[in-house]
């Protein structure tokens, strides 16, 4: 089925095969590997093989597919290194947390409310990005990054003493503690230090789906665009950008607060997953762990990242019999695997080796596990 | 005093946080990488000492030495097995793999140590504190010891970058890599040496910080060791005084805000002041302007 669909998306990505071709190459691969995935996971789930922790796993895995997706905009195709993208989850967490709250008693049908949720927070997401972005995008390279994981410690921190609350008469108050403002033990109290209580859990792994086809359809289509390739013009060289007249403040600008936006969106169905949320769910190592799905993926390599987060997501679970190993042997894994994949002499000796035992010789690089390519020597 | 107080206390938060920084900052002067395990060694380095005194029974400066000696070798062997394979190939890839190295490390405590937080027998116990003013101004042993530490690993520090060869060497290395290479000098060596000289005052803060605040677990270094960061980007990092201005200013906001504003948005605020010093001076209070080549 997954073929099926993926042979019909081929043909007519060749017709138009010489222009564009690379980028049409990747939408095919990373649309292929989301729907293919999606069939095989819900596959497994239906027949009984994947089991129910796993099972458990499939919301996540699509929400941190999608951030890689969104970080991939700022760090690959930017190139900017971005270390608070867990901060902008967190806003989109725990907007929607209250947004769902808020609409519980005046919207009865729960996608509704979801597909609202999303919005806001992607608006109030985008809106951080803007207020984040705007001073600092002027610095470069490491201080930005040490900006950004300021900014993600602070919001952090931020969520930690905001209140969010509904007094008796549903009205939705807002205070830096809860004593102040009329926010007593009368009303229920969304959010706090403690987090979000009381979520009723609406997300479901087809929306997370169609959350992270939404997410790659922007991005693929940025990256597609004029603005997209002025984007990349910059990281490739800023004053060559520059020279030709490229606004680069606006197109730095562009790429995070898309980015964040996106990211408010996962983080929001992230929210809707679990029935209590806390703050410290995104700090600091949340957003290493999304850099670190985009780096093993390949620095702007949109379908990597998707791999690599996937997997990376699975991987702790799978190790479940290791229990109390479980994390060391991850941590093994992440430096093995960066150390094979980006040592030079490693990597030519692993591709020697490749070719050595490659059935498929004049084939490309891609080990083509998932998605079945057969583009590539027609095109 | 009040005031006097929370200066003082804040200077000794800070002294700690600008010996942690300047192994960050020497590390990325001369192998332009994020460190980010440094904070775990500071950890390893904790423990130690802990074990040490605990444990085997020895003096607590004894025990200080061991653990000094202890995370020198850690430093080494981390440079030497995870970070020279990826040298050369790019700030990401290397980043990564630190914080690969510091779950690494995070987790092989939790495995040998355990979850439990220890309770960390002071290398001062039982002296001070001193009360000064007539019992307003309370002093901690630990602060001052905290605080002469930074002084005199300031001028040793100094005095070895400036004064000797292998200073020289690391700052010709710093300088251009390739460039300190062709004039005979080794950079492997000279690396690995940074990052002995970081680990072992990496376990320097262990100890005195542990003293300070004694608490003791797998992820004690993870906090202050992104302060500690903070620090070295705030005084511009690469710097060595730019550290140390850095570690004992972001020190003193700390305490401040916590004494002063509110204790759960402390962080905020420290991070906050980053933020606007980089926006006034993009590469830090003392740091080199980076000039772009067309």
């Amino acid at each position: 089925m997954a073929d099926r669909i993926l042979k019909s998306i081929n043909t007519r990505g060749l017709k138009n095969a010489v222009r564009g071709s690379e980028y049409k190459k990747e939408a095919l691969i990373s649309y292929g590997i989301l729907i293919g995935g999606y069939i095989l996971l819900q596959l497994g789930a239906m027949t009984g093989l994947i089991g129910r922790n796993l099972q458990g796993q499939f919301v996540p895995i699509c929400v941190y597919v999608s951030l890689a997706i969104s970080l991939n905009l700022v760090v690959g195709i930017s190139g900017e290194l971005s270390l608070g993208h867990a901060g902008f989850m967190a806003v989109g967490a725990f907007t929607g947390a209250v947004v769902v709250r808020v609409l519980e008693n005046g919207i009865g049908f729960a996608p509704l409310r979801l597909l609202i949720a999303l919005l806001i927070s992607a608006a109030v997401a985008a809106l951080a990005g803007l207020i984040i972005g705007l001073p600092i995008l002027g610095l470069r390279g490491d201080y930005l990054a040490i900006v950004t994981l300021a900014f993600g410690e602070i919001i952090k921190n931020f969520m930690n003493v905001i209140y969010f609350a509904l007094d008796e008469n549903g009205h939705l108050k807002f205070a830096f503690n809860h004593e102040i403002e009329g926010i007593d033990n009368s009303g229920r109290i969304l959010t706090g230090p403690i987090g979000a209580t009381g979520v009723t859990k609406i997300a479901t792994f087809t929306y997370a789906a169609i959350l992270t086809a939404f997410t790659l359809f922007v991005v693929l289509n940025i990256k597609n665009s004029k603005q997209g390739r002025a984007i990349m013009a910059i990281r490739d060289n800023r004053i060559a950008g520059e020279s030709i007249g490229l606004n680069v403040k606006k197109y730095k600008l562009m790429a995070f607060v898309v980015s964040a936006s996106l990211a408010g969106m996962a983080g929001c169905m992230f929210g809707q997953n679990f029935s209590t949320l806390a703050p410290v769910k995104f700090n600091f190592n949340t957003s290493v762990l999304i850099l670190v799905f985009v780096v093993l993926g390949g620095i702007g390599n949109i379908w990597g990242g998707m791999i690599a987060a996937a997997l990376l997501t699975i991987l702790p679970e799978a190790l479940r019999q290791f229990s109390d190993y479980r994390m060391l042997v991850y941590s093994i894994v992440l430096i093995a695997v960066m150390i094979a994949t980006y040592n030079p002499t490693i990597k030519s000796r692993i591709s020697t080796l490749w070719d050595k035992v490659n059935p498929f010789k004049n084939k490309d690089k891609d080990k083509g596990k998932k998605p079945k390519k057969t583009g590539k020597e027609a095109a | 005093m009040n005031l006097l107080n929370s200066l003082i206390s804040g200077l000794s938060l800070g002294s700690v946080y600008a010996i942690i920084a300047l192994g960050y900052t020497m590390v990325y002067g001369i192998s332009k990488m994020l460190n980010f395990a440094h904070g775990d060694v500071i950890m390893v380095g904790g423990y130690v000492s802990f074990i040490m005194s605990m444990y085997v029974g020895m003096n607590g400066w004894i025990a200080l030495l061991v653990a000094m000696g202890a995370c020198t070798v850690l430093g080494i062997v981390i440079e030497r097995l995870a970070y020279r394979p990826l040298r050369g190939t790019g700030s990401l890839a290397v980043l990564i793999t630190a914080i690969g190295v510091s779950y690494f490390l995070q987790n092989m405590a939790l495995l040998i140590w355990g979850a439990n937080p220890r309770v960390f027998p002071s290398i001062l116990k039982g002296k001070g504190p001193y009360r000064f003013a007539g019992g307003d101004l309370t002093i901690s042993a630990e602060s001052i010891l905290t605080i002469v530490a930074i002084v005199v690993i300031m001028i040793v520090l100094t005095l070895f970058v400036n004064k000797t060869k292998a200073g020289k060497a690391m700052r010709a290395v710093s300088e251009d890599n390739g460039a300190a290479q062709l004039m005979g000098i080794n950079v492997n060596q000279s690396i690995s040496l940074t990052f002995a000289i970081g680990s072992a005052l990496a376990a320097v803060a262990g100890v005195l910080m542990c003293s300070a605040y004694p608490v003791l677990m797998p992820t004690t270094g993870a906090m202050p060791g992104i302060k500690a960061f903070t620090a070295a980007v705030f005084g511009g990092i690469g710097s060595i005084p730019g550290a140390m201005i850095g570690g004992l200013i972001l020190g003193v906001i700390e305490i401040f805000a916590k004494s002063y504003i509110s204790t759960e948005l402390s962080d905020a605020i420290v991070f906050a002041c980053l933020i606007i010093v980089l926006l006034v001076r993009p590469t830090g209070l003392l740091g080199k302007k980076i000039s772009e080549k067309v």
